[in-house]
C-alpha cells in the first residue's frame, strides 16, 4: 500500500515550463491519491492556457497499457514541452522511459504504508521514500537505480558503465546523466546539495 | 597544519597513503611512515579501505601525528550515519586532526564483511557540506555547537581517467559547490588523459594532486585494468613491465614508469598523491627520479 501526496504548490509550479500534458493515475485500489487537490491545481494550470491535455487513467506502471492508452493522446503530447505526472514513483518512471526525449516530472511524493504491495510490474521500482527525486534525475530513480542510493551524483565505482557491486547492472548515474543530456536538463546537476530525510512520519518530514 | 595553506602558498604538495592494520598495533604503520614518508607533506590514512575491516582512521592519524607526521583523515560514508560522521569530525578537531578527505566509500559487498549493512546516509558531497556546517558552528540539523567551531582543510577525490569523464566533472563541480578545497585523483597512468582532464577541471580553480601508483607487475596492471574503476594502464606500460620480470619485481620498472607520468603531468597539477600499496620503501626513490 502507498500514499501519494502532492509536492508543495511552489515546487510544482517551478517544474512547469512551456506547454504541459498532464497524466493522473488513479490505479491501485490500495493507494491514496489526493484527487481533489490535484484537480484544483490542474484547473489553475489549465487556466493559464498552457495545458495541452489532461488524461486520467489507471495502472500507468504497466508500460504496454500506458503506450496503448497514450496513443490516443499522441497529438496533445507532441504539442507539449513536458509531461507532468500525478502518480506514484513507478508511474513517473514508466512515463519517463516511454518518452525518453521529453521532460517528465513528478508532481507527487510517494510514501509507504505497511501492507500488501499490489501487483505493480517491477520493471521500475519506487522506494516510497516520501521525497521523490525524479525531477532532479530525468525520471530515473537514484535510490533504486544506484546500489548506494546516491542522490548527489555517481561514485567512482563504475567500470565500463557497470556498477562495482553487480557487473550485470548498469551504473544508475550514468543512465541518469545520459537521460539528462537527452532532454537538455544537465543543469539539474547544479541543484543544491541533497540530503535525504529518513523520517517516515509525515509531520517530522515536513518540518 | 592544514594543507590548504600550502596550496595557497603555491607549494607542490606531496602526500602518500597508508592503511591502518587489522589489529591493535599501529607501530608498523608509524615506523614505515617515519622511515619512508617523513620527507613528504602529509600522510593519508585510509578508512577501512576496500571495505576491509581494520583499525579506524582517526586513532591511526593520532599515532602518526604523535610521531611528528601530518595526517589526513579519510572519512567514508559507508559505515556511519550523519550523527556518527559529525561526531567523528568533532573528535578529530579536538585531537588536532584538521586535514580531511571526504569519500562516499566502496560498497560493503566489495570487502571482507559482504553481509554488512551499507549505510550511505550521506555521500561525499553531503559530507563536505556537513563539514562546512560544522565550521559555521552548527550541525547538519542546524543546532548550534558549543564553543569554538572546527576548521578543516576539506579534500575530495576525482577520477580523471574514468570512462565517463563528464559524469566525473559534474560530480567534481558538486563537490566544489559543497565546499571541497583540494582534490586527490585516482591513479593516473596515461598522462595525456590526465592533461586533457585538467584542461576542463581547471575551471573550478581548486588544487588537484595527481594520483600515482607504482605498478608492480604486468599482472597487477592487467588486474587493475579489469577490476579497478577509473584506472587504465596503457598497453606499452604492460609490455615494459613484462619485458624484464626481475627488473619489474625489484620495482625498478615501476618507479621509472611512475616517475615518467609525474614529470609529464607536473606542469598541469598542484601536487602529488602516492598510493604505495605496500611499496612505501620505494617512495623516496620515486620522488628522486621524478625530480621532487
Amino acid at each position: 500500500m502507498l500514499i501519494t501526496e502532492l509536492k508543495n504548490k511552489d515546487t510544482i509550479l517551478s517544474l512547469v515550463s512551456g506547454k504541459v500534458f498532464i497524466i493522473n493515475c488513479h490505479g491501485c485500489k490500495d493507494i491514496h491519491f489526493p484527487e481533489q487537490e490535484a484537480e484544483a491545481l490542474q484547473k489553475e494550470l489549465a487556466a493559464g492556457g498552457n495545458v495541452t491535455g489532461i488524461f486520467t487513467t489507471d495502472y500507468i506502471c504497466n508500460p504496454e497499457n500506458l503506450k496503448l492508452r497514450l496513443g490516443y493522446h499522441a497529438e496533445a503530447i507532441a504539442q507539449a514541452d513536458m509531461i507532468l505526472v500525478f502518480s506514484c514513483g513507478v508511474g513517473v518512471q514508466t512515463v519517463a522511459a516511454a518518452y525518453e526525449d521529453k521532460k517528465v516530472c513528478a508532481a507527487c511524493d510517494t510514501y509507504a504504508l505497511p501492507g500488501y504491495q499490489g501487483v505493480t510490474p517491477l520493471e521500475h521500482d519506487c522506494k516510497q521514500c516520501g521525497e521523490c527525486f525524479l525531477n532532479l534525475t530525468g525520471g530515473i530513480c537514484p535510490l533504486t537505480a544506484c546500489s548506494k542510493s546516491l542522490v548527489n551524483g555517481q561514485c567512482g565505482g563504475a567500470k565500463d558503465g557497470k556498477c562495482e557491486v553487480d557487473p550485470d547492472m548498469e551504473c544508475g548515474w550514468e543512465r541518469i546523466m545520459r537521460r539528462l543530456a537527452q532532454v537538455g536538463r544537465l543543469d539539474a546537476l547544479k541543484c543544491p546539495v541533497q540530503v535525504r530525510n529518513y523520517a517516515t512520519d509525515d509531520e517530522v518530514k515536513s518540518k | 597544519m592544514r594543507i590548504t595553506e600550502l596550496f595557497d602558498n603555491g607549494e607542490f604538495v606531496v602526500t602518500a597513503e597508508v592503511g591502518p592494520p587489522k589489529g591493535i598495533s599501529a607501530d608498523h604503520v608509524v615506523e614505515e611512515a617515519k622511515t619512508y614518508l617523513s620527507g613528504i607533506t602529509a600522510v593519508n590514512v585510509t578508512d577501512n579501505q576496500s571495505s576491509v575491516m581494520r583499525m579506524g582512521s582517526l586513532p591511526a592519524c593520532v599515532a602518526l601525528k604523535n610521531a611528528g607526521l601530518t595526517p589526513i583523515l579519510q572519512l567514508t560514508c559507508r559505515d556511519r550515519n550523519r550523527i556518527a560522521l559529525q561526531s567523528e569530525l568533532l573528535g578529530a578537531a579536538m585531537l588536532g586532526i584538521d586535514n580531511i578527505l571526504c569519500l562516499t566509500g566502496d560498497h560493503t559487498k566489495m570487502g571482507d564483511h559482504p553481509g554488512a549493512k551499507p549505510v550511505f546516509d550521506l555521500d561525499s558531497v553531503s559530507l563536505l557540506h556537513t563539514a562546512c556546517q560544522l565550521e559555521k558552528g552548527v550541525d547538519l540539523a542546524g543546532n548550534p555547537l558549543v564553543g569554538e567551531a572546527p576548521k578543516f582543510a576539506k579534500g575530495a577525490v576525482v577520477s580523471p581517467c574514468s570512462d565517463s569523464v563528464d559524469a566525473q566533472l559534474a560530480k567534481m563541480e558538486r563537490k566544489v559547490m559543497a565546499g571541497a578545497e583540494y582534490f586527490q585523483t585516482q591513479a593516473v597512468f596515461d598522462s595525456e588523459k590526465f592533461i586533457q582532464f585538467m584542461e576542463k577541471a581547471k575551471q573550478f580553480g581548486k588544487p588537484v594532486q595527481l594520483g600515482v601508483i607504482i605498478p608492480k607487475s604486468a599482472g597487477m596492471a592487467k588486474f587493475m585494468n579489469k577490476n579497478v574503476a577509473g584506472v587504465h594502464v596503457p598497453q606499452w606500460m604492460i609490455d615494459e613491465l613484462a619485458a624484464d620480470k626481475e627488473k619489474a619485481k625489484a620495482g625498478i620498472t615501476g618507479v621509472e614508469l611512475a616517475a615518467k607520468v609525474i614529470k609529464e603531468c607536473r606542469p598541469y597539477c598542484q601536487g602529488l598523491h602516492i598510493m604505495a600499496l605496500g611499496w612505501e620503501a620505494k617512495v623516496p626513490e620515486l620522488l628522486k627520479q621524478a625530480g621532487i
